[in-house]
Order: C-alpha cells, then sequence, then structure tokens
C-alpha cells in the first residue's frame, strides 16, 4: 500500500439540483465550503491551500479566495472540466506530503440548469477550445451527444458492443439513484418524466438524441455545487470523520489523432500511474466512480481503467454486474445516482470524490459492504475528440 | 415565403485564423490541403506552423485525393443550432483520408443516415461553395 500522504477529511454536496435561481456559483461553492469544513471539524482559518476550477469566474485562485477570506500559501486553478477536482485532489496530496500545506480546500458550483447551459442532450459540442481546431470543426454541427455517439459507434463496429450492453450502465446507475432520496429529488425537481427503475428495454426504447445514444444514455443538466477538505495525516488523526487516504492519482491528456483509436481514451495512460502510485490493481477496487456523461463514456473508461480488456465492457457489464449489492462481481457503479440520475452541473468530478468518501466511511444509500478501495475518474472535455483524465484511488484505515 | 436573408446559415471558419486560414483559404478553388513534414516525414493535420511529431516548422502543403474511408459517424436528431436543427436528421463523421489525415465532416448523399452508411465505406469529398471558401462535406464515392 502507498504513503499515506494526504486524507480526504470533509465532504459536502450541495443538496439541491435546482436553485431556481436564488443562488449564484460562488454562493454555492462558499456553503459547500462550510459544511465540508463543518463535516471535518476544522474551520476556514485552518485552510492553507485552495483549488479552483473557474467555475466561479476569472482569476479563479484569487476570486474564491477573497470571496472566502483565505489567505492560502498554495493556489492552483487547474481548469480540465469535468476531471479538474481529480487533477486537484491528487495535487493536494503533492503539496500536503511536500511540506507546503496542511488542509486543501476544494469547491465546485453551478447553475446550468437555472441558467439553461447548453449542456447535455442540447450540448453544443465543438472543440471546447476556440482557436485552430475549432475553426476546423465547427462547421459540421458536432453536437455533444453526437462527439461520444462516435465513440459508442466504432465501439460496436470494433467489438460487437449492442446498445443493450450500453443501458447496463444506465439501469445500474438508475437503480442506485433510486436508493439515493437526494437523486429521486432532483429527478422529481428536474421534472423527469418516469421516476423509477430502468430496465434495458426502456432505455433502448427511449428517443434517439445521437445515434446510436438514447435519451437515457444521457446526463441530467442540474444545478449543484460540492466541497472537497484534504488534510495532513497529523490534521486527519484529529479530524471528526474517519479519514479517506488519497493513495495515488494519474492525470493525462488524449486529442484526435491521424489514424487514432477513438474507442481508447486517456484513462488508459492516467489508470496505470494512478494504480500503481496506489500500489493497488483494478480486481481490488470496491466502488468504481466513473464520470458517467454518456453511456459509452462508463463503458470506455471501465476497459480502458483496465476491470476488462478493451473492446470486452459490452458482455463484462451485463447482468446487472455494476449493481452495489453484486460485490462478489466487481465494483459498484456511481452508487449516488451518477450524472445520468442525480447529479450533473458540468462538471461532475467533485462528486465522484464524494460519493468514493461515503463509500468509504460506510455512508452511502447504496452502501457496499466493508468497502476499502475506491477509484474516481473524471473525464473532463469530450470523450470522442479532446478530454483530459483523471483518477484518483482512495482507501481507508 | 420565408425571406431568405433570415434563413439560418451554417457557421463558416475564420479563412485568416493563424494556423488553419491557409487550408480555408484553399478550399475556393476545391482544394483540400494538408501538410507533411520536411524533416520527419509526419503527416500534420489539423493545419499548424509547426510539426506534430518534432516541432520542425519546415512543412510542405500537399493535395488530398478527396477520397477516404469513413471512420465513425453519428446521426444528429436534436442541434443547438437553427441553421443544423433545420438540417437535422444530418449525419457527422470522422473520416479517413488515403493519404493519413483524419478530418471532421458531414455526409451527404444518402437517403437515411441512420441505415445507409457503414464504417470503411468509400467516400468522395463534395464541396458546398460560399463567398470567401468552400466546405468540405463527404459523400459515398
Amino acid at each position: 500500500m502507498a504513503e499515506r500522504d494526504a486524507a480526504i477529511v470533509g465532504i459536502h454536496e450541495h443538496p439541491s439540483r435546482d436553485v431556481e435561481g436564488t443562488l449564484s456559483p460562488l454562493q454555492i461553492k462558499a456553503e459547500c465550503a462550510e459544511r465540508a469544513l463543518a463535516d471535518a471539524g476544522l474551520a476556514s482559518k485552518d485552510v492553507d491551500a485552495i483549488y479552483d476550477a473557474g467555475d466561479g469566474g476569472m482569476m479563479s485562485g484569487l476570486g474564491i479566495s477573497e470571496y472566502l477570506g483565505l489567505r492560502p500559501d498554495v493556489i492552483d486553478t487547474t481548469m480540465v472540466g469535468g476531471s479538474s477536482f481529480e487533477f486537484h485532489a491528487a495535487h493536494a496530496k503533492r503539496a500536503i506530503a511536500a511540506g507546503k500545506a496542511r488542509v486543501a480546500l476544494l469547491t465546485y458550483g453551478s447553475t446550468a440548469h437555472s441558467n439553461a447551459f447548453a449542456i447535455g442532450v442540447g450540448g453544443r459540442g465543438g472543440s471546447g477550445m476556440p482557436g485552430p481546431a475549432e475553426n476546423m470543426e465547427r462547421f459540421c454541427g458536432m453536437t455533444l451527444v453526437s462527439n461520444y455517439a462516435m465513440v459508442a459507434r466504432r465501439h460496436m463496429h470494433e467489438y460487437g458492443t449492442t446498445s443493450e450492453q450500453l443501458a447496463e450502465i444506465s439501469v445500474a446507475t438508475r437503480a442506485h439513484a433510486m436508493r439515493n432520496p437526494e437523486a429521486v429529488q432532483a429527478m422529481t425537481d428536474l421534472e423527469f418524466l418516469d421516476i423509477r427503475e430502468t430496465t434495458l428495454a426502456d432505455v433502448v426504447g427511449s428517443r434517439m438524441i445521437a445515434d446510436p445514444l438514447h435519451l437515457l444514455e444521457c446526463c441530467m443538466i442540474s444545478d449543484g455545487g460540492g466541497a472537497v477538505v484534504i488534510a495532513s495525516p497529523d490534521v486527519a488523526r484529529d479530524c471528526a470523520k474517519a479519514p479517506v487516504w488519497v493513495l495515488g492519482g494519474g492525470e493525462a491528456t488524449k486529442y484526435p489523432e491521424n489514424g487514432g483509436d477513438i474507442t481508447t481514451s486517456a484513462a488508459a495512460q492516467s489508470g496505470p500511474v494512478a494504480f500503481g502510485e496506489a500500489g493497488v490493481t483494478p480486481a481490488e477496487m470496491d466502488v468504481a466512480m466513473i464520470y458517467d456523461s454518456f453511456s459509452i463514456t462508463v463503458l470506455t473508461l471501465l476497459e480502458d481503467l483496465g476491470f476488462c480488456k478493451k473492446g470486452e465492457g459490452g458482455s463484462w457489464v451485463e447482468g446487472g454486474r455494476l449493481r452495489f449489492d453484486r460485490p462478489k462481481d466487481g465494483p459498484a457503479l456511481n452508487t449516488d445516482g451518477g450524472g445520468l440520475s442525480s447529479n450533473h452541473p458540468g462538471m461532475r468530478g467533485i462528486f465522484l470524490l464524494i460519493e468514493a468518501a461515503r463509500q468509504l466511511r460506510g455512508e452511502s444509500c447504496s452502501q457496499v459492504d466493508d468497502a476499502k478501495l475506491a477509484v474516481a475518474h473524471g473525464n473532463g472535455g469530450m470523450l470522442g475528440s479532446r478530454h483530459c483524465a483523471g483518477t484518483v484511488i482512495l482507501g481507508r484505515d | 415565403m420565408a425571406d431568405p436573408k433570415s434563413e439560418p446559415r451554417r457557421p463558416l471558419p475564420n479563412a485568416k485564423e493563424p494556423d488553419t486560414g491557409p487550408f480555408w483559404q484553399a478550399t475556393k478553388g476545391h482544394e483540400l490541403r494538408f501538410q507533411q513534414c520536411d524533416d520527419c516525414n509526419e503527416v500534420v493535420f489539423y493545419p499548424r506552423r509547426h510539426c506534430t511529431r518534432c516541432l520542425g516548422r519546415s512543412l510542405t502543403w500537399h493535395t488530398s485525393s478527396g477520397e477516404g474511408t469513413l471512420y465513425t459517424w453519428s446521426v444528429v436528431r436534436q442541434s443547438y443550432h437553427p441553421f443544423f436543427r433545420s438540417r437535422a436528421p444530418y449525419a457527422v463523421a470522422w473520416v479517413d483520408l488515403d493519404e493519413g489525415p483524419r478530418i471532421l465532416t458531414n455526409l451527404v448523399g444518402v437517403d437515411d443516415p441512420a441505415t445507409d452508411l457503414s464504417i470503411g465505406q468509400r467516400l468522395v469529398v463534395e464541396w458546398e461553395d460560399h463567398e470567401e471558401l468552400a466546405i468540405p462535406l463527404f459523400r459515398p464515392a
């Protein structure tokens, strides 16, 4: 097992997915910071490292420090979309291990739903970045969903993956969501039509958004936010809750290449680094918190992280294998209900850390018996073109 | 009749963008261009000032035959943009040109893009002319 350099000691997920214009992203960040520090038994004066993905505005390391009244010694504004928070957790571990900080604060706030941001099924797609790549791509109307759908199509072609196999991911995630009162409330507030457990037939029978991806394979668009506090071992030992150790981290990029393989993501690079640092294997994971923007995202990332061989994800996920109550079959997937059925305000990465920590504390609504190890994998950007991967391995005492 | 001036228009590239501008300027004459590195022979696409393998700046422009194969595609049924909404359902695709570049494009010339396309099928460029440049679309060869 790896060095125990730093631990998640405080977490908070904002309970509302529809703040109805009453809160700003910054206000959500501040509220979550207060709750996560209280969860840890710490105070804002203890924070000496701030991590921010720019969701509160420009010059984010400065802006969030002033807004919260902090004077951090470490300021890290890594912004790589939905994977930002996995990068932040790994960077916090390094900064704490190097003696540069003792208490790191990560926050996130978004009003994507209230502001009708164009993400999810309405997502614009494109390169996500201005410049030469965007100038080569914007003319053809590649929406966000079609970007991912092209990965699914190629995966089906190369490996025989089926829509029913992809639907396994949606069905398992919804089953977990139905056990999470906040997820049920989220689906209610966001006016989901049919709030119940789903079947494979429900998913493949739902409306096609961008072939071959159906509506129930696409994440929701919510408001929301959260905060995570990461502390040094000496601080963690005195905190209110049991420490959840950050055992390893990996990061990587992936972008279109001539002759490249669209079915392999940046996780194939970040995963081995993270598992290697942690000194554990995918087979040992009790919980897999995998960024579920779309069904194909999870299938691809499970393969690339090494839970099964490339191309075998479809058959691997069959038969409800990803459910929380099937621990002998491998890790439970997205036990909070995921971005598909609980919370996706645009950058879901922080919720992957939060639910993984809940599992390792024994606090999940879909608790895996005796969960000891979890992986949180964020995918930031777009799976079918350019994205970043952040893998974090977490473990309890 | 709707006023043609108010009809939604395809969002067009910027023909003066520093890296990709020369590519777009050549499309006016229906040339589909790509670069190759003089030093390491790497095919560079999308166009840049430098080689993505060695960072050298000795690149030579070549013109593609405009023929290639379908790598993958999707049929967009729901779009944010008025022009594309008016075209839905339409096919967006990655196409591998015979010379190596992989280009993102739209597929045209099929009755039903959901059923009438298959990965690996042969395609050929079809130009959509605009005032300052032309858009490279692809149709079955």
